[in-house]
């Protein structure tokens, strides 16, 4: 038994909190939400720093990285809210991994670890619901059709894995983003997504509906790291606020109303980063979607919580855009739903 | 990061697992998981049971009856206590008084106590709380004025657990009014209940249980030998005793068989969404406090630092569980059958109202952490 890091994941986890707090600041951010929705600089820092090569095994240059191991790097995501298109890079390189012929991977990893190639994974569609099974997209004759939604870094990504049905059933495929038409929008947390509209775009298939399943587990998984981080930073900055925020004379963190608040806030980061820890420990055995439903269950519930606590402890400034809090209120409005709500993941938890 | 027990750990969670199978008596379990009255006979039964194994104490040093387990082996052991359906050890003695006098007695005081404390020859409670001190404990009244050789109490105290079966009490007085700080001038001192002056009365609580008494002392003469530490330092050996506090208060191994009994027996209830969400939610928040009680103990383990604050996270977590348990397991039983389990569970649902009430109301928690963990 160990909850922690060990040495390399920590010191990886470091260097990127370090760069983030140097180059990626709240300030930084307003000007990439404000400009292309992503930072080209900062996708080159990051790959320099081994991100990229992170997800992707060592045959293939990469460092061949587990869940755990991105962990640490997702928490610090989430603490800065990081808008880059990360995670899809990461999920559509591991269906790559466990999926794809070794000319597909040859063709495609080592450009995903060198940070020239970005992917993203398109599996939502609209009136799916989170179901796993819900895939409307229709692939015939490696040709994929249909439509998906809100696919986070769509607009920049090289390539796409989307899921599409075909006669064999549920697979996933590799398509050109030059081959589908690409509708960008920025998500309610200000990252660049887009919808994607696939006319017969010419497909690969890189593995089965059992490839989607752990993909989506371990994308589950992260963004319960990544929600750790964001609900870090928001219970810090309330705690700071009560510390120096002052009426009738005094801190308002002397109020017992609000420390009573603040501590409940405290007590949900702790039990959601155990679920996190738990999530993390076992996505990438796999055959454990129950623990990974366990965890998404607690992670939304304390997302929402928290968030909410935040931005009314802030008063009236937790409210405003100037404030990172309020922007962190957004990011775990989202987290608390991508990969599935508290009630999907309920409902999926006591299924299995 | 690994969440799972060292196999070092799994040997000796199915040593600990088997010996209960062997030795937990059939008559005593079954009470346990109906929810029956345990008598003062059913409680030092079992305490003698685990005395005779030498488990009973495993905290204490070795020359004292001690195991050496680490922090992680103890908890495997009280949690499998708890999941094998074991009558509760009463603390008093072993986790409460036995602590500190090991941290503060006299040897001789040790002599006297440590070894009767162990064999369950003497059944301790803990005069606290008075009434008109609960969570402003150090407000407390009741005093003791040294006479030559003896202290002489008076005074009262309430919500003393199981006075009526004990031997000894070990009590906060004051032994000095007149000093400028409420928290000095409180001594810790030990009596035997025989002791003329002291009057036990029954509170009955809502589930028409008896569990806790007031206590009055009217001019008790106790020997200055019972006193414990220096005259006027009570509080540290107090606070000393909410340090020590076992991580053991989330009690995570009861909650998790009273779940699975649930599932079992709750099975048509399976099928009705509602009561299955309630259920996976409370499954959730268990499975969400274990993890992190492990956490804790992990770091105390490697860093060597007592537990603090954290106990008091796992206290508000662990007794919110407990009730919400109690109160799914009555919302399974028929609401119109008499039979005595479901009578049992009803009345286990007000019981369970005090577990946030009681060992520091869980208000009183959160201000620890406020105060310790926030810095506010």
């Amino acid at each position: 038994m160990n909850f922690d890091y060990n040495e390399e994941q920590q010191l990886l986890a470091d260097s990127v909190r370090r760069y983030l707090a140097k180059s990626y600041d709240f300030e930084a951010r307003k000007r990439i939400v404000a400009g292309e929705g992503w930072s080209a600089d900062a996708w080159a820092q990051l790959a320099q720093m081994g991100l990229t090569g992170l997800p992707v095994g060592t045959e293939h240059g990469g460092f061949g990285g587990g869940a755990v191991d991105l962990m640490g790097i997702m928490e610090a995501f989430g603490e800065a809210l990081v808008v880059e298109p990360y995670l899809p890079l990461v999920l559509a390189a591991r269906a790559l991994e466990r999926g794809g012929s070794s000319a597909q991977k040859s063709a495609v990893l080592p450009a995903i670890v060198e940070g020239r190639a970005k992917l993203a994974f398109a599996h939502s569609e609209q009136g799916a619901r989170d179901a796993l099974d819900a895939v409307q997209v229709r692939a015939a004759k490696n040709r994929l059709s249909g439509e998906k939604s809100a696919v986070i870094g769509a607009p920049v990504a090289d390539h796409l894995v989307v899921s599409a049905r075909s006669e064999e059933g549920i697979g996933l495929f590799l398509v050109e983003r030059r081959a589908c038409e690409v509708r960008p929008h920025r998500t309610l947390d200000e990252r660049l997504a887009a919808d994607v509209v696939l006319r017969e775009a010419p497909a690969q298939p890189i593995g089965g509906f059992a490839v989607l399943e752990a993909v989506m587990d371990l994308g589950t998984a992260l963004v319960c790291a990544e929600a750790v981080g964001a609900m870090k930073f928001a219970c810090d900055t309330t705690l700071d606020y009560l510390k120096t925020r002052k009426q009738f004379g005094v801190p308002i963190g002397t109020f017992q109303a609000l420390q009573h608040r603040i501590v409940d806030m405290y007590i949900s980061l702790e039990q959601a980063r155990s679920m996190a820890c738990l999530a993390a420990s076992k996505a990438d055995a796999g055959g454990e979607p129950r623990a990974i439903s366990a965890a998404k269950i607690k992670i939304a519930d304390a997302a929402r919580h928290i968030s909410q606590e935040a931005v009314q402890l802030h008063g009236g400034m937790g409210m405003s855009e100037e404030l990172k809090v309020s922007h962190a209120f957004r990011r775990l409005t989202v987290l608390a739903r991508e990969f599935g709500d508290a009630d999907h993941h309920l409902a999926r938890y006591a299924a299995l | 990061m690994d969440l799972n027990y060292s196999a070092e750990e799994l040997a000796f969670r199915d040593e600990v697992r088997a010996w209960l199978r062997a030795h937990l008596p059939d008559d005593l379990r079954d009470k346990v998981e109906n929810f029956a009255h345990l008598s003062k006979e059913d409680l030092l039964r079992w305490h003698r049971i685990l005395a005779s194994q030498g488990w009973v104490a495993p905290a204490w040093p070795r020359e004292w009856g001690g195991t050496g387990w680490n922090v992680v082996q103890r908890y495997i052991f009280e949690e499998e206590l708890g999941f094998a359906g074991s009558p509760m050890l009463i603390p008093f003695g072993l986790s409460m008084c036995g602590p500190v006098l090991l941290r503060f007695g006299t040897e001789a005081q040790k002599k006297r106590f440590l070894p009767r404390i162990y064999n369950g020859e003497d059944f301790w409670c803990q005069g606290y709380s008075e009434p008109g001190s609960g969570s402003d404990l150090a407000s407390l009244k009741t005093k003791a004025v040294r006479e030559d050789e003896h202290y002489v109490v008076n005074g009262q105290k309430i919500w003393t657990t199981l006075a009526h079966y004990a031997d000894w009490i070990f009590c906060l007085v004051r032994t000095d009014p007149s000093t400028a700080k409420r928290q000095e001038g409180i001594s810790f001192l030990l009596m035997d209940m025989r002791t003329p002056g002291i009057t036990v009365r029954p509170l009955i609580l809502m589930d028409g249980a008896h569990e806790v008494n007031e206590v009055f002392f009217d001019d008790v003469k106790v020997p200055v030998e019972n006193l414990v530490h220096e005259e006027g330092k009570g509080w540290t050996v107090a606070k000393y005793l909410l340090g020590y506090e076992r991580m053991n208060t989330g009690r995570i191994g009861e909650s998790k068989r009273q779940l699975a009994r649930l599932k079992q027996h709750g099975a048509r209830l399976m099928h009705d969404q509602r009561w299955r969400d309630r259920l996976s939610r409370l499954e959730v928040e268990l499975a969400a406090l274990e993890i992190t009680n492990l956490r804790f103990l992990d770091r105390m383990r490697r860093t060597g630092q007592p537990p603090g604050a954290d106990v008091s996270m796992l206290k508000i977590k662990g007794t919110e569980i407990q009730q919400g348990l109690s109160e799914l397991m009555m919302d399974a039983t028929d609401p119109v059958a008499s039979d005595p389990l479901s009578t049992a569970i009803r009345q286990r649902y007000l019981s369970m109202r005090k577990t946030t009430i009681y060992a520091g109301s869980n208000e009183i928690q959160r201000n620890i952490i406020a105060k310790m963990t926030l810095g506010l």
